[in-house]
């Protein structure tokens, strides 16, 4: 078989949409984070909710890490223009995860210098504002951003805001707080999955059913917007870029599959959010999990197949990446497509641990007699 | 795309102190990791329950350590795209891969058996815990692994060629990559080096427990394992950084002649053992480079190249050229670097306007001209001198200081083996003292490497000045303070922390 650079560039692409998806489901960290005074009255409570976090919380980190590092292997032109460019927002993300870290373990810590309520905030921070940024930064793989890419692949920002100016795109905006609420969704149905404490098990189906609604309307709205508005194309013989009106319309209807996985995945998440809210089903998460995961690695997807363009230059359209002028090379993308088998494997022994770590669920009890806890 | 000076020196400024920074944390890390394993080991082999006691405390000291480290670690891997873009698109197609790797196969299963290590104690079996634990010391260290094969590459670029269509160099033998001799031998000297810090740190704070008279059992037993394993990693040290010190002198020859002052090179040449720089010191200058200094002759010579009376280059024969020894000077690499760079512009130009006969002519320029490309990019032959005297400085410290701990090694665990130690105060002090020291060693060392490579971002390919992003200077001065600041804070926690951990003790674990 002959396997081209294209077929690599594709193959790399589908990774980073399914690391960048799977991403996206381990937020429910995060939106665990901005539930601390939400599910949880007491002190105990609110140990309880940051000790089941903080035995997921580096797995998320670790995600984000990852996606980081896909993307520079596969393809390096994004992330110099990208982070190089958008400087001040990919900074604020850093900052928020940077302080996530240290937030877990010192909280509980005595003599930890700020107080407990300050690494509570912290925490707030990450799981709010750090979600609500990368959902901006994803945000403007459809909206652009304001850079320029010579003819030697160097690139610079053409504002001084370096990134900023994407908070007064509404479609980034709803795609950040869409994010947000999706996290803040998750959150709640992964406590009602690994608690067992009825006075905060109580109080989730509200959270999820309020989260659920503003989720909803935020994700018809930018749903709706892909959709209807242009979309940015390149020419396959040319690679001159040009806008085409209702571009990802278009993608769906000239590839139904995508569609009917796209589909699927929001049948899957709704489906997740029924048996939450009317059947008390605490394995809920499960199906919003698969839900997100399918649905999310689409919308990435479609980034990179259909001769679309997955980071559309405001400043010179031309200076817009695609999976072909972005990628890293045939030869190292056929290495990293070798070291990408390891991937079920990290995957499989992750699943394992998991299962027989949360075999039973997590109570005040535990969280009190371990000797080491958050 | 020319850079101003400011904007390369706020670049390298942060990028300094997020490294240093998370270097504070780093080593502690890879040798923590394997104590606790090998602590946990003796638990599970022997039963004893004091042997539980000892590993879960020096392991709540290790996720103290840890958070930090993943705090200040994250940031790492990004800066390269929001601070050196330049570098990302010119060297990414090769230098991406070990970063993606790393996450692969280190991250996750550090992440991952980390939750099984603390929480798991009464939730998976004592072999399962045990093997979780070993998996995060073999996970940190692979971590260590891949990040050092990446610096190492930048130490010494191999199994790559430069695209001119692409404009950037590109991976053609991976495994040329991976086994860069540079990268191995930097991959055991930093872990080794780890490992001594390591075993500094649970002597010192075991000594401590000692003066004080209290969890005496706990801490002789403490200060075994730790003087065993740190006695055996330094003197590994020792032979890494000899092998170490080989692979600069071949590759990186000016770093070996700032490391150690070295302005006029001279067949037997030799180290200085102790020595004052002289500051009025100029390249090219008569001037005496030392105020004073002790030497051992011929030294350097066998360091760097394993033989007395070998010829080692002094920093003014690399900017002037020596021909006797056929060194070209930097000026010379300089010409042949604009050159090449010129070529470049004008094959892409020619490619452009479809002139193909003449886009061939300017390809071939380039590719005659190409191996000293980076050095175009230079503005004076004597910016391809690093800091003389931090090199040198940083150099000479580590070195001394590694020395004295392999004394302290040898003294402690002899003491300790004949249970004596808890009576030698001398040497309890000693030991708490040389914790910091431990720390100064492991930073400067960090300097040595980092410093000594100045100008280069990847070594005669790519200089700083040309690496970085193309971002004004205030916004990477706004982030570097903002970084000052969280660090510093969170430092301030971390030590405070850990200090109250170590006052309740073993005990109230």
């Amino acid at each position: 078989m002959n396997i081209t650079l294209l077929d690599l560039q594709l193959y790399w692409w589908l990774l980073v949409s399914i690391i960048g998806a799977l991403f996206v489901f381990m937020t429910f960290v995060q939106g665990g984070q901005t539930l601390l005074y939400t599910l949880a009255k007491t002190e105990d409570e609110r140990d309880l909710l940051v000790n089941s976090l903080g035995r997921k919380w580096e797995l998320t980190f670790t995600a984000l890490v990852m996606f980081g590092g896909a993307l520079f292997a596969a393809f390096p032109l994004f992330y110099a223009v990208s982070f190089g460019g958008a400087y001040y927002v990919w900074m604020a993300i850093l900052f928020c995860f940077i302080i996530q870290a240290v937030a877990y373990e010192y909280r509980k810590k005595p003599d930890n210098f700020y107080g407990e309520r300050f690494y509570e905030t912290l925490l707030y921070i990450n799981g709010s504002l750090g979600i609500f940024l990368i959902g901006v930064a994803l945000g403007t793989l459809f909206s652009g951003g304001n850079f320029i890419v010579n003819d030697m692949n160097l690139s610079h920002w053409t504002t001084q805001s370096y990134g900023l100016e994407a908070l007064l795109n509404p479609f980034n905006l709803a795609f950040g707080f869409m994010l947000v609420f999706l996290a803040r969704m998750q959150g709640a149905l992964y406590f009602f999955n690994s608690l067992d404490e009825h006075n905060v098990t109580q109080r989730i189906k509200k959270v999820v059913q309020t989260n659920f609604l503003i989720f909803l309307a935020l994700f018809l709205y930018v749903v709706g917007s892909i959709l209807i508005s242009k979309g940015y194309v390149y020419d396959t013989q040319t690679k001159v870029v040009s806008l085409e009106d209702m571009k990802f319309l278009h993608l769906f209807l000239d590839l139904p599959f995508l569609l009917i996985l796209f589909l699927l995945g929001v049948g899957t998440l709704l489906y997740g959010v029924y048996q939450a809210l009317f059947k008390e089903n605490k394995k809920a998460i499960f199906f919003t999990g698969v839900g997100t995961v399918l649905s999310v690695t689409i919308v990435m997807l479609i980034l990179g197949v259909h001769n679309s363009v997955f980071y559309p230059s405001l400043a010179d359209i031309q200076s817009s990446l695609t999976i072909e002028n972005a990628s890293g090379s045939y030869y190292t993308l056929s290495v990293m497509s070798v070291v990408s088998l390891l991937v079920p494997v990290v995957l499989g022994y992750i699943i394992a641990v998991w299962r027989s770590m949360d075999k039973t669920k997590l109570t005040i009890d535990e969280v009190k007699s371990d000797s080491h806890h958050y | 795309m020319e850079h101003t000076d400011l904007l390369v020196d706020w670049s390298r400024a942060q990028f300094a102190l997020t490294a240093l920074y998370h270097w504070i944390f780093v080593p502690l890390t890879l040798g923590l990791t394997f104590i606790v394993a090998i602590m946990e080991t003796l638990y599970v082999k022997s039963g004893d329950a004091k042997w539980k006691t000892i590993t879960k405390y020096w392991m709540g000291l290790l996720a103290i350590n840890f958070a930090i480290g993943l705090a200040t670690g994250i940031i790492m891997e990004f800066e390269f795209g929001t601070n050196w873009s330049n570098y990302s698109w010119i060297v990414g197609d090769i230098f991406g891969a070990p970063l993606a790797i790393e996450g692969l196969m280190a991250f996750f299963m550090e992440s991952t058996f980390f939750a099984v290590m603390f929480f798991g104690w009464d939730k998976v079996s004592k072999k399962m815990h045990l093997t979780s634990t070993w998996l995060v010391a073999i996970g940190s260290n692979l971590s260590a692994l891949w990040i050092l094969i990446a610096n190492g590459w930048m130490q010494h670029p191999v199994g790559m060629h430069f695209n001119p269509d692409t404009a950037r160099n590109e991976m053609e033998n991976f495994w040329e990559v991976i086994f860069n001799p540079n990268a191995v031998s930097k991959f055991l000297h930093t872990v080794s080096s780890g490992y001594v810090l390591a075993s500094l740190f649970v002597i010192g704070i075991s000594a401590w427990y000692l003066l004080k008279k209290r969890d005496i059992a706990f801490a002789k037993k403490s200060i075994l394992v730790a003087a065993s394993f740190g006695l055996v990693s330094s003197l590994y040290l020792v032979t890494t950084g000899d092998e170490s010190a080989h692979q600069v002198a071949l590759t990186q020859p000016m770093k070996l002649a700032a490391m150690e002052g070295l302005y006029d090179g001279e067949n037997r040449a030799g180290i200085v053992a102790v020595g004052l720089l002289n500051e009025a010191k100029k390249i090219g200058d008569d001037a005496e480079t030392f105020l004073f200094s002790v030497e051992i002759p011929g030294a350097l010579s066998f360091l760097g190249y394993h033989d007395l009376n070998a010829f080692v280059p002094g920093i003014d024969d690399m900017i002037q050229g020596n021909k006797k020894h056929n060194i070209i000077s930097i000026s010379e690499k300089m010409e042949q670097g604009k050159r090449a760079i010129k070529a470049l512009r004008d094959y892409k130009d020619f490619k452009k306007q479809n002139k193909l006969e003449e886009a061939q002519k300017a390809l071939a320029i380039f590719e005659a001209n190409q191996k000293y490309m980076g050095y175009g990019y230079l503005k004076d032959p004597k910016d391809a001198v690093p800091s003389v005297s931090l090199s040198f400085y940083s150099f000479h410290t580590m070195v001394g200081l590694g020395t004295w701990f392999i004394i302290l090694f040898i003294v402690t665990l002899y003491y300790a083996m004949a249970n004596e130690i808890q009576n030698k105060k001398w040497l309890l002090y000693l030991a708490i003292g040389t914790l910091p020291l431990g720390y100064v060693a492991q930073e400067a060392g960090w300097i040595t490497a980092e410093v000594g490579r100045q100008p280069w971002a990847i070594q005669d390919l790519l200089p700083v000045g040309m690496a970085t992003s193309n971002v004004a200077s205030t916004s990477v001065m706004i982030t570097f303070w903002l970084f000052a600041v969280l660090f510093t804070g969170l430092l301030i926690a971390e030590i405070k922390i850990m200090l109250k951990q170590i006052k309740i003790g073993p005990e109230g674990h």
